[in-house]
């Protein structure tokens, strides 16, 4: 059951896109996880922005560049206390989940040597995945990967066995894109703990339904992109303990990041500078914070219990379709559904759904290891957010139904 | 009969439907009839690189007529290749090479036509003449 925790039609008004038609039906939009939309109040704030204050940041004495400068670190309070981070420099605007992790790997570069180790989990997206690859071929070490169950679930004594005095570092994601699987990240990152190594943690699928608390997880960094939370694309956050962010070398150099120039020396500007080399994405980190506000505004502990509500209804009304298989049956999940149909082929399905105006994904949701282990070439994946309705489950079931239908 | 011919007459019996299902349900039932490529030619070689599904492609010549045959693993897209085939194969090189291909647009398939769209037809189209290249040069 739905549980209706919030008005749902109130929070439809604040996206203008939920009204505009596709091919003729009413957009019903179940592609959050790769973008979220995004409400009204993020747009007025960007709209702001470029309207009011729009100046570089930082070094200007002019009142424009001032105000820009004082919004801007606003945004990174928001984020600091959203994520709980006990210092606001341990935050750093990135241009995305996938920049946040290169940064890291980058760095880490100079940490490794031949035989240590990295583990990685088999439920990686690719930008998981591949910048580790580049980071053991510059090194010489060496990539584990957690294996995974049918259920879509890592196996965790198989994990606890990967880890030595060799593993440097461990990385994998809160919550599985291709699944929705919440990863059991506490245990994760106690146990690399343990042995020393590092944990970085890939939030950009948990953040737009989990709070995540860096501090309580004891994470060494954790990433994030605005885009999946109600925020512009082309911006995100990386987080890092204090001391980690300290040892890293800078990823970019450029202006921003220094203190001192001279053609003998450069030294660097303190934290978070030195990993923000030029002019950065001004409107889009304050956009990120008012995104962070109007989701706070809700709350996420109503968020996630919306959203349970739907995966639950959209879970048994999408298995009463014959021959319908979930991929990712776990209990620990998002609201993600993952899901083929016996004998056809998810882009046939998915370019139907397009026409009945039912937005998903198909293919392979860049994260290949885990349709070559279902020996699948993709699924369909329907993800949900909360505003979305009962309604438009309803919907989906129907259009699913109606594609199989016409390919069978 | 010449490309152009086909792709009248395939612009006809596009233009008997008044929806898309119409439309789609007549692209599958194409797909089904499909010439199907041998097992053999099945290979990664044949593939056309394409994200969402796999299609693979050969050409034989015939005289001094280029034959396809194909097959993929999504209906849909073998209801494109379908229409493409009826088009262009068992015709000679130069006239693969010179064919226009607005048809696609007329027969309200403009959605896949786009360069960005994975497995469009675009890079189907590229093959086909690629291959009728190919072949030109080797018969000359």
């Amino acid at each position: 059951m739905i549980q209706t925790v919030f008005d749902i039609l109130s929070i439809r008004c604040d996206f203008p896109i939920l009204n505009r038609k596709v091919n003729g039906y009413p957009l019903v939009y179940l592609d959050n996880a790769a973008t979220s939309q995004t409400p009204q109040k993020v747009i007025d704030a960007i709209v702001d922005y470029y309207s009011n204050y729009n100046a570089n940041i930082h070094r200007g004495v002019h009142t424009l560049s001032q105000e820009a400068t004082d919004v801007y670190e606003q945004a990174r309070q928001k984020i600091q206390k959203h994520f709980n981070a006990a210092k606001s420099h341990e935050i750093i605007f990135t241009s995305g989940t996938t920049h946040g992790i290169n940064l890291v790997a980058n760095g880490f570069t100079s940490f490794l040597k031949k035989g240590d180790e990295i583990v990685v989990s088999a439920l990686e997206h690719h930008s998981n995945i591949v910048p580790w690859q580049m980071l053991c071929e510059r090194t010489g070490a060496v990539l584990k990967v957690i294996p995974m169950s049918l259920e879509g679930k890592l196996i965790m004594e198989e994990y606890h066995k990967l880890l030595s005095h060799r593993t440097k570092l461990v990385f994998c994601n809160h919550v599985s894109n291709a699944l929705g699987t919440i990863n059991p990240i506490e245990e994760i990152i106690a146990a690399a703990h343990n042995v020393g190594a590092a944990v970085l943690v890939d939030g950009a699928q948990a953040a737009p339904h989990i709070k995540a608390d860096v501090q309580k997880l004891d994470v060494d960094f954790y990433v994030v992109s605005a885009h999946k939370m109600c925020g512009p694309t082309g911006v995100g956050m990386l987080y890092g303990k204090e001391k980690w962010l300290n040892k890293l070398p800078p990823y970019q150099g450029g202006g921003e990041m220094i203190a001192e120039v001279t053609f003998e020396k450069t030294t660097y500007a303190d934290l978070p500078h030195k990993f923000e080399a030029g002019t950065p994405n001004i409107c889009g980190g304050i956009a990120f914070g008012a995104a962070l506000d109007y989701m706070n505004a809700i709350g996420f502990d109503a968020i996630a219990q919306y959203e349970h509500g739907l995966l639950e209804y959209a879970t048994k009304e999408l298995l009463t379709i014959d021959g319908l298989k979930i991929y990712g049956d776990t209990r620990e999940k998002t609201a993600v559904i993952s899901f083929n149909i016996d004998g056809l082929h998810p882009y046939d399905i998915g370019s139907i759904l397009d026409k009945l105006g039912v937005a998903v994904r198909t293919g392979h949701h860049c994260a290949q290891p885990i349709m070559d282990f279902y020996k699948i070439p993709g699924t369909v994946r329907a993800s949900f957010s909360f505003y979305n309705t009962k309604e438009e489950v309803d919907i989906l079931v129907a259009s699913v139904q109606r594609a199989k239908s016409m390919l069978s | 009969m010449g490309i152009k011919e086909i792709q009248e007459e395939i612009v006809d019996e596009f233009s008997m439907f008044e929806d898309w299902m119409q439309r789609y349900e007549y692209m599958i039932e194409l797909g089904k009839s499909l010439p199907m490529i041998k097992e053999q030619y099945k290979t990664d070689d044949n593939i056309i690189k394409g994200c969402q599904s796999k299609v693979w492609v050969h050409a034989e010549l015939e005289g001094e007529r280029l034959v396809f045959t194909a097959d993929s693993d999504a209906i849909i897209t073998k209801g494109i290749i379908a229409i493409l085939i009826r088009a262009f194969s068992n015709q000679k090189p130069m006239d693969i090479i010179e064919a226009e291909t607005s048809f696609i647009d007329e027969i309200g398939l403009k959605e896949h036509l786009s360069p960005t769209r994975a497995n469009g037809l675009v890079s189907m189209i590229k093959q086909l003449k690629l291959y009728a290249v190919a072949y030109q040069t080797q018969l000359n």
